[in-house]
């Protein structure tokens, strides 16, 4: 027989307890709408037609999805190493800045299969660089991660400012926005691409972004599980003196496990740079690297829950734009309320109903797992 | 010489105007944080009060009503954050997160819906707001060199929310360092096993530091839309919540520092502003950004170790289980 205490089953943790604090939110959102006095019922209905009722609003879903995909892996990571990465939006916008400096300087020249990699790899690498001074600091001079990276999103703003008033501004123009890139260098459309096959889809910002988001779900997967990195970094996350006396040294792991955090928010910058906007403008990470947070928080960590929560959330956007149409007194807004109350949900207050949630569906007779 | 004098004290009377929510906010994350609560969500709290603030006083063309809810509201939010980490032992950054999330839509949704003026209060006329209180004999003493200078400019002609914010900080120090709360609140910050075994309750302690926290950011939301502004607009903190943050780690968790490195990164803003497009001698034109940044750039450096030591709280941010 099993000896020790009862564990509750697997699904209680990954499926029951994500959809509770889901429905909470929600519940709490209608009754938001319901007490300006619309039909929460009616609004759910424009709302999930709007983000999958036709083949539009598919694509714009899951232009949204890409985003978030990038931006929740990020927080993961940075999560299963115990750090709480909340510069996700400014790593998105330094990872943007490296993706516009290689399409502005090699956007005639090179060949579009040698561009993406190149874009990539500088999305990377920038965004890295913007999450590595953070980790340093932590690593090395005990300053707090949140409270730098919280500052780092700020300079990063001040940042990007500058670059575009000063430097990158396209002679001649008032808006703060670099030219438009050559359009050999724009990463193809989802409607372009599928076109190729003979496919016939409606125009939408969703890009080949999308399939490099997917890639690097799997790539995290393998990353996190399946090397020696990834286990540093969660033994360090689970248990810091336990990793010491390991021979993990947990200055290098917390400075990895920033760094790929630090390189997929960048990745932001692929989808909005390379695959939508296709020249350097203001504000284009629109907040989606704090949404990260919720999905990260949503999606339990893990890269499937990740894609799950993202496609939720790009789904709660484009269904918020329809709804917003539909219902003008119910904005987009709504939607960042139910980011908001999903983050305190799953996040803030996930010990609030989990204790008796897992004790409902624990072995009766067997011994009550003691919450730490 | 005389003009220079005048263009500085100006600079300075303006440095006050921007460091006054600075002020109220960051002694509010000094009560939060001292008790060992990490407090992210000063930006939400000010938020949430701004638009309270702005709509009640809107509504009933009282800034006082306005204040009230704005405190009112600041609380709820102060209180939420204690539920999920007090009494939860949720993850403050989480929380606070959660907040300034919540608040920045929220604030926008309801006042659609109230107003319908696309997320802004309507604009308040004086009678709704904080006003200038001018100083007995203002004009009269303008006429004297340098000291009627200095007083007509700089200590008269405030609203009395300045005034509030800025006799918060010895009452606050008095509080934190004078009376049997404020040791309590220091202890329970360092280290609560002690004040628990002392017979005093954690939570207790933490619950009226958070309402504290909670009453200081209403003043200094209530400020940003009834007296600084006229009105409420969407996203208005922009950004303070996290300055004023900054302000209290640069000041290393005490107020008068805290409120010394507040006054220092508002007279950062009031200059940014007036240096712009100014070429300077030997310097040329320094980028209004790179002052922008300042804050943000000066508090890193200083969490690196590289401008003394800021040493938090040590019970902070974790939560207290008591033992059984």
């Amino acid at each position: 027989m099993n000896e020790g205490p009862a564990r509750p089953p697997r699904w209680v943790g990954m499926v029951l307890i994500p959809l509770v604090n889901l429905t909470l939110a929600l519940a709490i959102a209608g009754l938001i709408i319901l007490s300006i006095g619309e039909n929460p019922l009616t609004a759910l209905r424009f709302l999930l037609f709007g983000a999958f009722g036709y083949i539009e609003g598919l694509g714009y879903t899951l232009y949204y999805t890409t985003n978030f995909v990038f931006t929740g892996l990020a927080v993961a990571v940075a999560f299963r190493a115990k750090l709480f990465n909340i510069g996700g939006e400014g790593q998105a916008y330094i990872g943007g800045l490296g993706v516009g400096l290689v399409a502005l300087a090699f956007d005639d020249t090179l060949p579009l299969v040698l561009m993406v990699p190149l874009a990539i790899a500088a999305a990377a690498a920038f965004g890295a660089a913007w999450a590595y001074i953070p980790a340093y600091l932590q690593a090395r001079r005990g300053s707090h991660i949140v409270i730098t990276t919280i500052m780092f999103n700020f300079i990063a703003a001040a940042l990007m400012v500058y670059l575009l008033v000063n430097v990158l501004i396209k002679p001649g123009q008032m808006s703060p926005e670099s030219r438009e890139f050559a359009p050999s260098a724009w990463l193809p459309f989802m409607h372009e691409a599928l076109g190729w096959f003979g496919i016939a889809m409606a125009r939408s910002p969703l890009n080949l972004s999308f399939l490099w988001a997917l890639v690097c779900c799997v790539l995290v997967w393998a990353f996190i599980w399946h090397t020696r990195w990834g286990y540093e970094i969660r033994t360090v996350g689970g248990n810091e003196a336990a990793a010491v006396y390991a021979g993990i040294r947990p200055t290098r792991v917390i400075i990895l496990a920033m760094c790929v955090s630090g390189a997929l928010a960048g990745f932001v910058g692929v989808n909005e740079i390379l695959g939508v906007h296709h020249r350097l403008l203001l504000n284009f990470t629109a907040g989606y690297g704090f949404t990260g947070i919720a999905v990260a928080l949503m999606g339990r960590n893990h890269p499937v829950g990740i894609l799950l929560a993202s496609l939720l959330f790009g789904a709660l956007y484009q269904g918020g734009a329809e709804l917003a149409f539909e219902i003008p007194a119910i904005t987009r807004d709504l939607v960042v309320v139910i980011q908001g109350l999903v983050i305190l949900f799953s996040g803030a207050l996930e010990y609030m109903f989990r204790p008796q949630l897992e004790r409902l569906f624990t072995r009766r007779g067997a011994a009550l797992p003691v919450e730490g | 010489m005389e003009e220079a004098f005048l263009l500085s004290v100006l600079t300075l009377d303006a440095t006050l105007r921007v460091a006054t929510p600075l002020v109220l906010a960051s002694l509010a994350g000094l009560f939060a944080e001292r008790s060992g609560i990490v407090d992210i969500g000063l930006e939400g709290k000010m938020l949430g009060s701004a638009f309270a603030a702005a709509a009640v006083a809107a509504v009933s063309g009282s800034a006082w009503l306005g204040l009230v809810a704005g405190i009112g509201v600041s609380i709820a939010l102060a209180l939420l954050h204690g539920f999920a980490c007090i009494t939860h032992r949720g993850n403050h950054v989480v929380s606070g997160v959660a907040i300034n999330i919540l608040t920045a839509g929220l604030t926008v949704m309801v006042g659609i819906a109230w107003f319908s003026r696309g997320g802004q209060t309507p604009a308040l006329p004086d009678g709704a707001r904080f006003t200038a209180i001018v100083w007995p004999g203002a004009q009269a003493l303008a006429g004297i060199p340098v000291f009627g200078t200095l007083y007509k400019e700089l200590l008269s002609g405030h609203n009395i929310l300045v005034y509030v914010a800025f006799l918060a900080v010895p009452l606050t120090w008095w509080v934190v360092y004078r009376t049997r709360f404020g040791l309590r609140l220091r202890a329970v910050g360092e280290h609560p096993e002690a004040v628990d075994s002392a017979g005093i309750s954690v939570a207790g302690l933490r619950y009226r530091a958070m309402i504290c926290c909670g009453v200081l950011c209403g003043i200094a939301g209530a400020y940003l839309s009834t007296a600084q502004n006229a009105g409420f607009g969407r996203d208005m903190t922009a950004g303070q919540g996290y300055i004023a943050l900054a302000a209290l780690i640069f000041g290393k968790w005490r107020p008068v520092p805290a409120m010394l490195a507040c006054l220092l990164f508002g007279f950062l803003d009031a200059i940014a502003a007036r240096l712009q497009g100014v070429e300077l001698p030997m310097i040329g034109a320094i980028p209004v950004q790179f002052i922008q940044a300042l804050p943000y750039v000066l508090t890193v450096v200083l969490l690196a170790g590289f401008i003394g030591k800021a040493v938090a709280p040590r019970a902070i941010g974790e939560p207290y289980v008591k033992e059984r």
